[in-house]
């Protein structure tokens, strides 16, 4: 027995003791997935009891150091961790921008004190973070994002307006490109600066959006006075990490291409394509591009983890995750017909399916839109020119 | 196991690409024995040479004298050949002849002239002109010491050269595989190109004789046979496919690269930059999908079947998408016979149709998951 076949018999056996039942069920809803925080709103004991044990073991992290938090497992290791856990469809004990975000760009660009206690907090599932990009006027052009931070000696001086924070109304810090420098070209005037959402001054509204739901808001900065220790990295130098941390969104976002736990969506609408040969067709090869997807994101990880991924790949995974997952919401409304445009009836769970498939939406438009993406491949991968 | 290639596979990698890009070039193989017509559409040094680089081995056990490697391997060799069009009987005769006599005691008659270079096979599975294997109309039956074939057979890659020809036909027992020599009695060869300037065959057995040792494996347990040949063929197919969408991509990119309209780069233009940029995302998912289905071959994984069917038909959609962005982008002269890109295309059209096309495939999956 290797190494790695005694790991995975180990972690199999810590998870079946330890993953309470509950936490094995497929999640019914967006309302099951357990964020943590300062004010963590916990749906059952079993979801708290989830979160804490997988924390203790520095599994929330399974790959990050273990002095902030994490787990130290190797590549290989955590790709087990990961596979042992979908075995028994173990929930994700702990959803967050922090560690999906967040905290590879702290690793990255922190330095030791931001990276012990935001990581470790992170890691813990003490604090929510939420993400200050967009601007009402700075959207697929995000560099020339206006929200003014000014250094006032002992503190810096935040104001403007944040868009499509994801969130933001239950997020307990901000990480947020604010301009540090109005006169330097547009890149170069931005930095990365982290702060308390509770501070005076930070507002947030709500969007309504097409689903009827409202996950993303607007967040005003009035006279936000924030420390002067947590900005990240250097002033002027935050669009690296900017675009640092895009690519794990995009990695992050690219995952909703891998369409859940089922093995295949025609097995899913099964009984609804029996009399519909052409919809049996569709849906076949989508199933076809979703089984190539998954073994694509599945080398993509393996080889990030190695170190042999081309640095613009994330866009190229987001860009087919995200077209994915579009063309799957259309496939289950069409299978569901009129059944699947029921908006309120407890019979549709309240229109659990088309406001899904109008979520979806926004997965080529969120994290820089599929056009974005293509424009970055065709530059950086295909180098073509003048793109 | 980590999906991408370990260092003795990149190892490999590098060897096929250079001994292909060089040996196997377009100039040197496809349009040379296009050109003077020969019967083979096939340079037989070539396959030699196959031979003497350790290639034809790859998928023969070491007991046997071959390398013992795997799927990978084998397909790591047809992306190059892919990348090339260098025509051979790599696919029919050291993947998918080779997987179908494994185990069985054939082996000690064929192997040593596969691994030598000097044996051709051939594969007489489609009776229509699409692909259904599960349909197999020919009969075989009982005669003497063995028995007796009747029916016709087409799209047999490689069937005039070759020296066995692997035939699926219906014993009383069920689904049989025959390794048949080329100079059995009642058999007619009609060789006839295709598209790409291959040479493919119908055949028709008009009660061809063969004896009890001709029988790949058991009596009646060719289902067995058939899908393991199956298998090695489709994911060596979809492995030629994604060198033959990325040779086309390259080839186009460059090309986006090169070529001046309204006074700037046509790869300027946003209308084809996002249309290459879809390409690529499609390719390596494509190349991803074909690692995958290979890795899981060779670990002898049940779910192999399934993810060789997507191989083969994500690859194919991928190649298909490739060569037709191939030709437009290219304007006038994708047309041309001077110019590679459409000879690309035509391969692709050929390899697309063998061993089962992508709505085939796609069939096949919905089938696997009972919808």
């Amino acid at each position: 027995m290797t190494d790695l076949d005694a790991f995975r018999s180990e972690t199999r056996a810590w998870l079946e003791a330890n993953c309470p039942a509950e936490m094995r069920e497929p999640m019914r809803d967006e309302s099951d997935a357990c964020w943590g925080g300062r004010n963590p709103a916990f749906k059952s004991a079993a979801q708290k009891q989830w979160m804490d044990v997988m924390a203790q073991r520095g599994w929330t992290v399974p790959d990050w150091p273990t002095e902030y938090g994490g787990g130290g497992l190797s590549p290989a290791e955590t790709k087990i961790v990961k596979q042992e856990m979908a075995r028994i469809g173990a929930r994700n004990p702990l959803m967050s921008f922090g560690i999906s975000m967040l905290g590879p760009a702290l690793l990255k660009y922190g330095n030791e004190e931001q990276k012990t206690l935001y990581l470790t907090q992170i890691a813990k599932g003490e604090i929510r973070w939420c993400q200050g990009y967009s601007e009402p006027g700075a959207g697929s052009d995000l560099a020339s994002l206006q929200t003014k931070c000014e250094d006032k000696g002992d503190h810096w001086l935040v104001n403007g307006q944040k868009v499509w924070t994801s969130y933001a109304d239950k997020a307990d810090w901000i990480f947020c490109l604010v301009r540090t420098d109005s006169k330097a070209p547009k890149h170069q005037g931005i930095s990365f600066l982290l702060f308390d959402m509770a501070s005076p001054g930070v507002s947030t509204r709500p969007i309504l959006l097409i689903s009827g739901n409202s996950p993303f808001c607007e967040t005003f900065f009035d006279d936000v006075k924030v420390p002067k220790d947590q900005l990240v990295g250097e002033a002027g130098k935050g669009w690296d990490v900017a675009k640092y941390l895009l690519g794990h969104e995009r990695e992050m976002i690219s995952g909703m291409g891998l369409g859940g736990q089922g093995e295949s969506l025609g097995a899913a609408l099964g009984h609804a394509l029996a009399d519909d040969p052409v919809l049996r067709a569709d849906v076949a090869r989508f199933d076809v591009d979703q089984m190539a997807f998954r073994a694509m994101s599945e080398r993509f990880i393996d080889e990030l983890k190695a170190g042999q991924a081309h640095p613009a790949l994330p866009s190229m995974m987001k860009y087919a995750g995200t077209e994915l997952n579009k063309a799957r919401h259309e496939l289950v409304m069409a299978a569901g017909g009129s059944n699947a445009l029921e908006w309120e009836s407890d019979r549709s769970k309240k229109g659990k399916a088309p406001r899904e498939w109008l979520r979806t939406k926004a997965n080529s438009i969120e994290g820089g839109t599929s056009e974005i993406q293509l424009g970055i491949i065709a530059k950086r991968i295909l180098e073509l020119p003048g793109a | 196991m980590p999906l991408y290639l370990t260092d003795d596979q990149a190892m490999l990698r590098d060897t096929a690409r250079s001994f292909m890009a060089g040996e196997g070039a377009i100039a040197k193989q496809l349009r040379h024995w296009r050109d003077t017509n020969l019967e083979d559409g096939f340079g037989r040094d070539l396959w030699k040479q196959f031979a003497e680089m350790g290639f034809t081995g790859i998928l023969i056990g070491e007991a046997d004298g071959g390398l013992g490697l795997g799927h990978v391997e084998a397909g790591i060799v047809l992306e190059e050949i892919g990348r090339n069009l260098t025509p051979s009987p790599f696919l029919t005769s050291a993947v998918a002849f080779v997987e179908a006599l494994k185990g069985t005691a054939l082996r000690e008659r064929w192997y040593p002239g596969v691994l030598s270079g000097d044996t051709v096979a051939a594969l007489a599975i489609d009776e229509g002109a699409k692909h259904r294997p599960e349909a197999i109309a020919m009969r075989a039956e009982r005669s003497g010491n063995g028995f007796s074939l009747s029916g016709a057979k087409q799209f047999v890659v490689h069937g005039v050269s070759a020296d066995v020809t692997l035939v699926a036909a219906n014993t009383d027992e069920g689904l049989t595989l025959f390794a048949v020599a080329k100079d059995a009695g009642g058999l007619d060869v009609e060789g006839v190109r295709l598209a790409d300037s291959s040479i493919g065959a119908r055949m028709t057995f008009d009660s061809v004789e063969v004896d009890a040792d001709a029988v790949v494996g058991e009596v009646g347990g060719g289902e067995a046979v058939l899908s393991r040949m199956l298998n090695a063929g489709r994911a060596g197919a979809a492995a030629e496919l994604v060198g033959i969408g990325v040779a086309s991509m390259d080839m186009t990119v460059g090309y986006l690269k090169q070529r001046k309209q309204f006074g700037r780069l046509i790869g300027e233009f946003q209308a084809l930059q996002f249309r290459a940029a879809h390409l690529y995302s499609e390719l390596e998912i494509a190349r991803a999908a074909t690692l995958k289905a290979q890795q899981l071959l060779d670990e002898g994984n049940p779910d192999a079947e399934a993810m060789v069917s997507v191989a083969k038909a994500k690859a194919g959609r991928a190649s298909q998408l490739a060569v037709q962005e191939g030709v437009q982008m290219h304007g006038g002269i994708g047309m041309t016979d001077e110019y590679d890109i459409g000879l690309y295309m035509k391969r692709d059209r050929v390899l697309n149709e063998l061993f089962g096309d992508p709505a085939y495939h796609a069939d096949k999956l919905a089938r696997i998951h009972g919808y």
